[in-house]
């Protein structure tokens, strides 16, 4: 028995392997979820399993300002992703097409920021904001502006990369085919680099989600959802974060899914429509 | 309507110049006119000009000086959404994200045609796409979307279709295909073609009229054989196909009229030039003979050409090919000259390594060049 099963994994080596990594990198969301039902009520051990319950996904928002930290957290990313990829796109356009002095060391100062360690930036952002005279009105509007500054960089360098790899004869080739500077943006240029704004958006979006450090620093008494769990760690994180984590992870699954299957229909549709 | 009777004009380049920022000049002061309906193929190595030229009429390049005429309408400045011209680009530069009927769409929408559906079934048909016309780009081979990109060029009939090394990504096979298949669509459809390659043989084979350029201006211009029989410069006579060039003394003219020739001394063997492909006023020159049109013996043995015979050359080598063979002769002084013979069979095999053997050519198949010009201008460097 243990030989077959020693022979099936030599086979299957790399299945293996790849399966072993996949377990390991989604064991986390699988606590989560599964601690999503946990009934923590009877006990003073929050980790553990008690007895199974609908009562966290029935009342998610039942511990004391975590919703609102929620709405703050999914505002600010909503703001900081639109100015910021609008922004950053932009600025990768330009960087991308034309020459102009200082192109180099404007492309290592976009890179800059995605160096730096966080806690510096959000020490010295605090400082600044301080300094000019905001350190009494910290909060939602400080926050954005940070989020901003940071999400910039990301989405120049994932734009930048996408528009390097279009062949800019495609361009010409629409405005030798009649298409005029307008026309030929928007026909030609704009769906093929659509893919990467899109996945700068997201990438922005998870990046203000996420950020506590920085937040941390500028935040004044505004609370967002890494505020709150981190706050809430120190007493006992309220079962409710799970179903939020939960939630997260299947809305960025359905994502991913939806983004498979549409290519896939688009796929089959071209396919059967010969 | 047919398409070749609409009021179109010739292509005019006059003193057009292409000088880049960093000093290069690309195309010195070119004068052309290709006449309406015609194929005409731009010749020449990479770095010649011919691109810049064609991108300048596109409207891809700004001309630094002169000016280019299609018809009475001055095109110079245009942009190129606004001329009368459309590319096949070297790369076919097709739209990934649409598909082939959209692609070949694109330029007849943009001109503002309701319902091009009718015009795109016809040239995707003529260029055998009907099949492929849902696909995206990515699912054809290079020929089809060769086709394609030729397809969404031809179908808004401009009055210069412009052609930049369409074939030179295709695999050898499918490249004498597509070359007979651009020639049969460019008379049906009956506008005037410019193609850019440094394909001799494709220039040849196509076009009505090549212009071989070298260093931004053109050596010369004419129909494939006058160029192949009577180069006047020894670039032309080494990169279109191959020549033998041969050290001479000018020694004096004959004849009057048609049967005026120029007598050379090639290291001492006396010979004769006709005067229509003398292309020197020194008293030196290259004489020049195709390899072809070179016959060999072993010595001694009668040569059917009636000019004077050079003996005591030796072969050095002998290729077989199959459909001839490609002899390398020593020749006294020196040099070594090449001879393809074609295996009619007469000889009966090969002359072997070593033989000596006369050497000699139908006078009317000479040349004579300038003895100042490079004898090496035009060669591969490899």
């Amino acid at each position: 028995m243990i030989t077959r099963l020693g022979r099936w994994i030599g086979k299957h080596l790399m299945l293996t392997l790849g399966i072993l990594v996949l377990v390991y990198m989604y064991i986390p969301n699988m606590i989560v979820a599964l601690m999503s039902f946990n009934d923590s009520s009877q006990s003073r051990n929050l980790y553990q399993f008690q007895s199974f319950t609908w009562d966290n996904w029935l009342n998610p928002c039942e511990p004391q300002g975590m919703c609102e930290s929620l709405r703050v957290s999914i505002s600010i990313g909503l703001l900081a992703t639109l100015v910021a990829t609008a922004i950053g796109t932009l600025a990768a356009f330009a960087l991308v097409r034309h020459r102009f002095e200082g192109r180099s060391t404007a492309n290592l100062m976009i890179f800059l920021p995605m160096a730096t360690p966080e806690i510096v930036m959000g020490s010295s952002l605090l400082a600044l904001f301080v300094a000019a005279g905001f350190g009494g009105q910290l909060g939602f509007w400080t926050i954005l502006i940070a989020h901003i500054m940071f999400c910039i960089s990301f989405v120049v360098v994932t734009v930048r990369s996408r528009l390097a790899g279009l062949d800019s004869n495609l361009e010409k080739a629409a405005m030798d085919l009649y298409a005029n500077e307008w026309q030929t943006f928007w026909r030609i240029t704009f769906p093929l680099v659509f893919p990467g704004i899109l996945s700068a958006a997201l990438l922005a979006f998870s990046l203000s989600f996420d950020d506590f450090i920085i937040t941390n620093l500028n935040s004044g008494t505004t609370v967002t959802f890494p505020m709150f769990v981190w706050g809430a760690a120190q007493r006992g994180v309220p079962m409710q974060v799970n179903v939020i984590g939960t939630l997260m992870f299947i809305l960025a699954l359905a994502i991913v899914i939806g983004g498979e299957v549409a290519a896939r229909r688009r796929a089959k549709g071209k396919a059967a429509a010969l | 309507m047919s398409l070749a009777d609409q009021a179109r004009g010739d292509l005019k380049l006059t003193g057009l110049h292409k000088r880049y920022p960093n000093g290069f000049v690309a195309v010195e002061s070119l004068d052309l006119v290709i006449p309406q309906g015609s194929f005409f193929a731009l010749l020449g190595p990479s770095g010649c000009g011919k691109t810049t030229t064609l991108r300048m009429v596109a409207g891809l390049e700004e001309a630094t000086k002169g000016t280019i005429h299609i018809g009475d309408q001055d095109i110079t400045y245009a942009r190129p959404y606004k001329r009368p011209v459309n590319t096949v680009f070297q790369n076919y530069a097709l739209f990934p994200h649409l598909t082939i009927a959209e692609n070949v769409a694109f330029g007849p929408t943009r001109r503002g045609a309701k319902d091009p559906a009718k015009e795109v079934k016809e040239i995707l048909a003529l260029t055998e796409l009907t099949e492929q016309a849902a696909k995206k780009p990515a699912q054809l081979s290079g020929g089809q979307q060769q086709r394609v990109a030729l397809a969404r060029a031809i179908i808004n009939r401009p009055d210069v279709l412009l052609l930049d090394e369409p074939l030179g990504a295709l695999d050898l096979k499918l490249r004498r295909a597509m070359q007979i298949e651009l020639k049969r669509i460019q008379e049906e459809v009956g506008l005037t073609f410019v193609h850019v390659t440094h394909d001799q043989e494709e220039a040849m084979t196509m076009a009505d009229t090549v212009a071989v350029m070298n260093k931004g201006r053109i050596e010369q211009m004419g129909a494939p054989y006058d160029l192949y029989t009577n180069p006047q410069t020894t670039f032309v006579a080494n990169f279109l196909g191959r020549s033998n060039l041969i050290k001479a003394k000018v020694l004096g003219r004959e004849g009057t009229g048609a049967d005026a020739v120029v007598k050379v001394d090639m290291h001492g063997t006396i010979a004769t030039i006709k005067a229509s492909k003398v292309h020197t006023d020194s008293d030196q020159g290259w004489v020049g003979i195709r390899p072809e049109k070179v016959l060999i013996q072993p010595e001694g043995q009668a040569i059917d050409a009636p000019g004077a015979a050079l003996s005591g050359a030796v072969v050095v080598d002998a290729s077989y090919i199959g459909v001839s063979t490609d002899y390398t002769l020593r020749m006294p002084w020196g040099q070594e000259i090449t001879c393809f013979e074609q295996n009619t069979g007469r000889r009966g095999g090969l002359i072997p390594v070593g033989t000596k053997v006369d050497v000699s050519w139908r006078p009317e198949f000479a040349f004579l060049l300038d003895s100042s010009q490079d004898v090496e201008a035009g060669l591969e460097e490899d």
